[in-house]
């Protein structure tokens, strides 16, 4: 995809990470709208930027507030969220009120820009899926149903192919536990089962299932498919 | 020397300038003023008005708290204009009393308030059982008082009273009272104008009384009350000067080092002596003390007997007198009397006149001769008391317990014994013609020796009459014919009853030893009990219990808590106090004194508080109730209860104690983290940052000097430590949750492999330099963890690892089930932990050492590993291995039970 015109709103309090994100995303190609607090924020947001970056400690709004009225206003627009270790609440939080993923203070901007295009990507296949997925020797055909390792089919169960097409869908962008039991059943069900269908999962899909190099997870959080570069 | 006594003779005695400022100091402690009239009808109550009246025209607030006008125009017309406050209803025995109501006084906060009839005595159910007492009270409340009082309620004069008017007054008002007044004005009347008042009826009389105090008022009773008056108020008087004498170094005519003691016995007239000495002592303003001496003849006395002198002991105490008790030393008790007043140079003893017969003295001796005859220039007085109706300052305690009901078995016995004897003397004398009456002397020994003196004294009589009827000619007759016989018999009679009076009196010192060893070794089993207790609560517990035990009384303890006392043991320990006993602690705690049941404060609860104490003051209270309504405690018990509440109180200081040195040591102990702390806080942010600081310098200002190499080399540095500046920051943040306890974990059924795949993924950073094994069992089940916080454990561990092994070898981590445990490890193939450091690299900023170089880290990683994994309820412990050698750290957790894995699923 091109990156050259993409319109990014920073929110955050602090001047250096502001200044920190601007260098980074201009040198990126991206433009740049900052924001120094919440009431800014949401002015802002009528020049139509592409995608947020949010911190969640702003001076006038809560975070996750002004998380909620960014979503009132603009259903689709991805927003990646500031947070700080310790705070694996706050986060599921934030991805329950749709945040597209976080990063976990400090960062390195390379993640940070990892971030940011799998939720972008992910808004242009919400336009148009992309029916074929490849990351390194994983390949899944979501119109066919086929899944295959190093060019051997793999046999999933329903369940399991249901886990991984979310997991393709959604590719590089982390799944909170949450998000993926009420994709996958209909009653409420413990997380555990959950666990359970990963780790069968990692068995088939995994060369190495205790240091997988797919499915990651994201302790207290969820999982995150790894995305093709 | 003379230079020297009349130098500090001119400076002011510091005892009477301290009593003057007390009384000088304004709004601490109220001023008292006192009439005092010779008797009733003098005019006190119209005096006091009037000066009342006077005080309210100088603008002092003044209230009347109660007077009685007895219906008399003249006083009711003083009242007029002063304000009044109401009575307190209080129904006593059917009829509805209306008694002066401290609490609305106190809550009214007057300068000056009036209260008629000092000697009063309050309703039960009140406050204070005597009115004095409310007066104190108003004046510790910094209110001033004037109140009336009569010359024949004051303590000291109560017996001369008594003996002039042939009435015995029972309100009484102590002389501490008296003496404590600021000012004491007398109200004086001729003896012939108050009889005319009498007689014109301006007297108030009551009904019922008016015969009695007819009599009382003869003009030789009034003058004799006059006097008395008089000469009370002159004394008063005399002391203020002297104080004031004394206060301002006034050389005067100081008491001439007159000494006054005062022998008492059981005797009921003991307490007149203690009232004469009491006046002795005012008139030469001399110390006084009362003896007591405790002879082998105090062992026979009753409990009545052992009150009584316990009583007069406190009777000369509230008067101000020493109370000695010493036990005899000598033969004689005027020795011991003679040798203790030597002792204390003392110059006047103060006997009371015996009583005894002339037979008894010759036997015994007489104190009082002895005492005449060997006191040398020491002045002995002579008291004769007279009988009088028993004084009301003796408190008849009534002994519930002793009273023991007849037994009639030692009787049987004794005839039993004089049975046998009898039986034993037919055998003897027909078969070996053996004299009898040693057998029969032998059951009466016998008697005496098990079972007392009145026992005995039966076998003695059933043995003469067995012994005359059938062993003396002519037998089965109660008639001797031999006057051989007759003189036998009479010497055998005499014997019986002589050894068993001997015998009796052993037995008697022996049940009342034993009874002293079995307190004693209660004391000592309770002391040892008190040593052995740590806690609060076991020392509590023992004193409640000990107390119950011996006294057999229902107990409570009280301690302080938050600025009141509130009930922390008890025995039966389900007790609990209701709102009126509770007061009557909180009393007996503030004012540390005794109150309630028994005591002169609040005497209407159901319990007795008395103050625990140590040197360093009041330290709790005991509460003591029993359900019978008889006197809680006999004198004896009194003065148990007191030790054993002294032992439980030091050992409850003694606890207190033990937790404020525990207390600093804590304190200690955080102050050494804390600067521990410090040190490596200064040390790990300042080595991150100064790589930071001055490799982003040199990229900024440097650059154009810098190769490509050597600028990627800065970027990494900077990177690097940045990165350990944040693993330091989130230590100390984790550190921080854990100490403030803010660590809640969040457990769920968590799959061990996935976690270590996720910290591994993390550490992979670190971990480059080494190979990574990992091994875990395929059947392992789930464990209860919180995810993120085992993580963060086994992150550790893992960075733990790639500190102290070195690079290129292999760290290992395995799981596997261990019966109902899932047991996590850790492993590396460094030099592993010396023995000594296996438990103390968990602590906080502990460090292990190799040689003197200490690695880089925080010296938090391994604490919070085990804060992290003792708060998921398992273990982590650190080992050594051989071959090859290194350390390893073994994590144990809880598998999930079957059931439990089923409950949450559901």
């Amino acid at each position: 995809m091109s990156a050259t015109s993409a319109k990014i709103l920073v929110v955050d309090d602090e001047p250096p990470i502001r200044k920190l994100l601007r260098m980074g995303l201009v040198s990126q190609g991206y433009d740049v709208l900052e924001a120094q607090n919440g009431k800014v924020a949401l002015e802002l947001l009528s020049n139509n930027p592409d995608l947020v970056i949010l911190d969640l400690g702003l001076p006038d709004i809560d975070g996750l507030e002004l998380l909620k009225r960014i979503r009132q206003r603009e259903n689709s627009l991805p927003i990646v969220v500031l947070s700080s270790r310790g705070d694996e609440a706050g986060k599921v939080a934030a991805l329950d009120l749709g945040a597209d993923d976080y990063v976990t203070k400090p960062f390195g901007m390379e993640e940070l820009f990892a971030r940011m295009r799998a939720a972008l990507r992910h808004q242009l296949q919400v336009q148009g899926e992309l029916p074929l997925f490849h990351v390194g020797d994983l390949s899944v055909d979501l119109v066919r149903r086929i899944v295959k390792l190093s060019d051997k089919e793999v046999k999933l169960s329903p369940k399991e192919y249901d886990l991984l097409r979310l997991l393709v869908q959604h590719a590089g962008k982390v799944l909170t536990h949450k998000f993926l039991m009420q994709e996958l059943w209909d009653e409420p069900t413990d997380p555990q089962y959950l666990r359970v269908y990963v780790r069968q999962l990692r068995q088939k899909i995994e060369p190495d299932p205790e240091r997988p190099q797919h499915i990651m997870t994201e302790i207290g959080i969820g999982y995150r498919l790894r995305a093709p570069d | 020397m003379a230079d020297q006594h009349s130098d500090s003779e001119q400076r002011p005695s510091p005892d009477a300038l301290l009593a003057e400022a007390r009384r000088e100091e304004e709004g601490r402690v109220g001023r008292l003023k006192i009439f005092v009239g010779a008797a009733p009808g003098v005019g006190k109550t119209y005096e006091m008005l009037t000066a009342a009246r006077a005080k309210q025209k100088e603008g002092v607030d003044v209230i009347v708290g109660v007077v009685e006008t007895h219906g008399r125009k003249e006083t009711e017309a003083l009242l007029d204009g002063l304000e009044v406050l109401g009575r307190k209803p209080t129904d006593y025995a059917g009829r509805t009393l209306h008694e002066f109501d401290i609490d609305a006084a106190l809550a009214r906060r007057p300068s000056l308030i009036l209260i008629d009839e000092l000697a009063h005595t309050n309703v039960s159910g009140s406050r204070h059982p005597k009115r004095y007492q409310d007066v104190e009270e108003l004046l510790d409340a910094s209110i001033d008082v004037y109140t009336t009082v009569n010359v024949q309620h004051i303590e000291s004069l109560n017996d001369v009273v008594a003996q002039i008017t042939r009435v015995r007054v029972r309100e009484i008002v102590p002389d501490a009272i008296f003496d404590r007044a600021d000012a004491i004005e007398l109200v004086d009347l001729t003896p012939e104008d108050l009889i005319q008042r009498l007689k014109e009826g301006k007297v108030y009389v009551p009904k019922q009384a008016e015969r009695a105090l007819r009599h009382y008022f003869s003009p030789a009773n009034l003058t004799a009350l006059r006097e008395l008056a008089l000469r009370r108020t002159a004394e008063r008087v005399d002391e203020q000067l002297l104080e004031q004498m004394r206060a301002r170094a006034i050389p005067g005519p100081w008491a001439a080092g007159e000494r006054i003691l005062v022998c008492i016995g059981e005797d009921p007239r003991s307490a007149g002596l203690i009232r004469y000495a009491k006046r002795l002592a005012d008139r030469l303003r001399a110390p006084w003390t009362a003896l007591y001496i405790e002879t082998t003849r105090s062992l026979d006395f009753t409990e009545a007997d052992r009150d009584r002198i316990a009583e007069t002991l406190r009777l000369a105490e509230r008067l101000d007198a020493e109370a000695v008790s010493i036990p005899a030393a000598g033969r004689r008790v005027a020795d011991d009397v003679l040798g203790y007043a030597r002792k204390s140079n003392v110059t006047h003893i103060i006997v009371g006149k015996s009583e005894r017969s002339r037979w008894f003295e010759m036997l015994h001796g007489s104190v009082v001769h002895d005492l005449v005859r060997r006191a040398g220039n020491i002045s002995v007085h002579v008291i004769a008391g007279e009988k009088l109706p028993e004084a009301t300052t003796v408190r008849a305690t009534v002994v519930t317990d002793d009273a023991r009901p007849f037994d009639a078995i030692p009787y049987l016995a004794a005839f039993s014994a004089v049975a046998l004897a009898f039986g034993v003397s037919l055998l003897a004398e027909s078969v070996l013609g053996l004299n009898v009456d040693l057998i029969f002397l032998t059951a009466v020994v016998g008697t005496a020796v098990r079972y007392g003196l009145w026992p005995s004294l039966l076998a003695a009589l059933t043995a003469s009459l067995t012994y005359n009827f059938f062993f003396l000619p002519p037998i089965y007759t109660f008639t001797i014919a031999d006057p051989a016989n007759v003189a036998a018999f009479l010497l055998f009679s005499a014997l019986a009853v002589l050894i068993s009076r001997l015998a009796a009196r052993g037995w008697h010192h022996t049940v009342a030893a034993q009874e002293r060893v079995r307190v004693v070794e209660s004391l000592y089993g309770f002391s040892r009990k008190l040593a052995g207790a740590g806690a609060l609560d076991d020392v509590l517990w023992a004193t409640a219990y000990q107390i119950a035990m011996m006294l057999k009384v229902r107990v409570v303890l009280l301690l302080p808590d938050n600025g009141s006392i509130a009930v922390k043991a008890g025995y039966p320990p389900e007790d609990a106090l209701d709102e009126a006993d509770l007061a009557a602690a909180k009393w007996a705690w503030e004012k540390a004194r005794p109150a309630g049941r028994d005591s002169d404060a609040l005497p209407g609860a159901k319990w007795l508080f008395m103050p625990m104490r140590t040197g360093r003051g009041a330290i709790g209270i005991v509460g003591i109730s029993r359900e019978d309504p008889a006197p809680l405690l006999r004198a004896d018990q009194r003065r148990l209860l007191d030790a054993l509440a002294d032992q439980g109180a030091l050992a409850i200081e003694r606890v207190h104690l033990v937790e404020d040195i525990d207390r600093v040591r804590r304190t200690a102990e955080t102050e050494r983290l804390r600067s521990a702390l410090l040190t490596s806080i200064s040390h790990d942010l300042k080595t991150p940052l100064a790589g930071i600081i001055g490799s982003a310098g040199a990229l900024r200002d440097l650059s154009q000097s810098f190769d490509a190499q050597s600028k990627d080399d800065l970027l990494s540095t900077i990177i690097e430590e940045s990165e350990r500046l944040n693993r330091f920051i989130a230590n100390l943040l984790d550190m921080t949750r854990l100490e403030s306890g803010a660590v809640v974990p969040n457990t769920a059924a968590h799959d061990v492999g996935e976690i270590v795949g996720s910290a591994l993924e993390r550490a992979s950073k670190i971990l480059a330099g080494h190979r990574v094994e990992v091994e875990i069992s395929p059947e392992l089940p789930m464990v209860m963890v919180d995810a993120v916080l085992f993580e963060q454990v086994l992150f550790n561990l893992l960075d733990n690892a790639a500190k102290y092994a070195p690079p290129a070898t292999t760290v290992r981590v395995a799981s596997w089930r261990d019966g109902e445990t899932v047991k996590v490890q850790v492993l590396d193939e460094g030099d592993g932990i010396p023995d000594a450091d296996l438990e103390r690299i968990f602590d906080k900023f502990y460090r292990a050492r190799k040689g003197d170089q200490v690695r880089a880290g925080t010296g938090l990683g391994l604490a919070i590993s085990r804060g992290f994994i003792e708060a998921l309820s398992g273990t982590i412990v650190a080992a050594n291995r051989m071959n090859p050698k290194g350390a390893v750290f073994t994590i144990t957790l809880p598998v999930l039970k079957a059931d439990e894995r089923k409950k949450y699923a559901a």
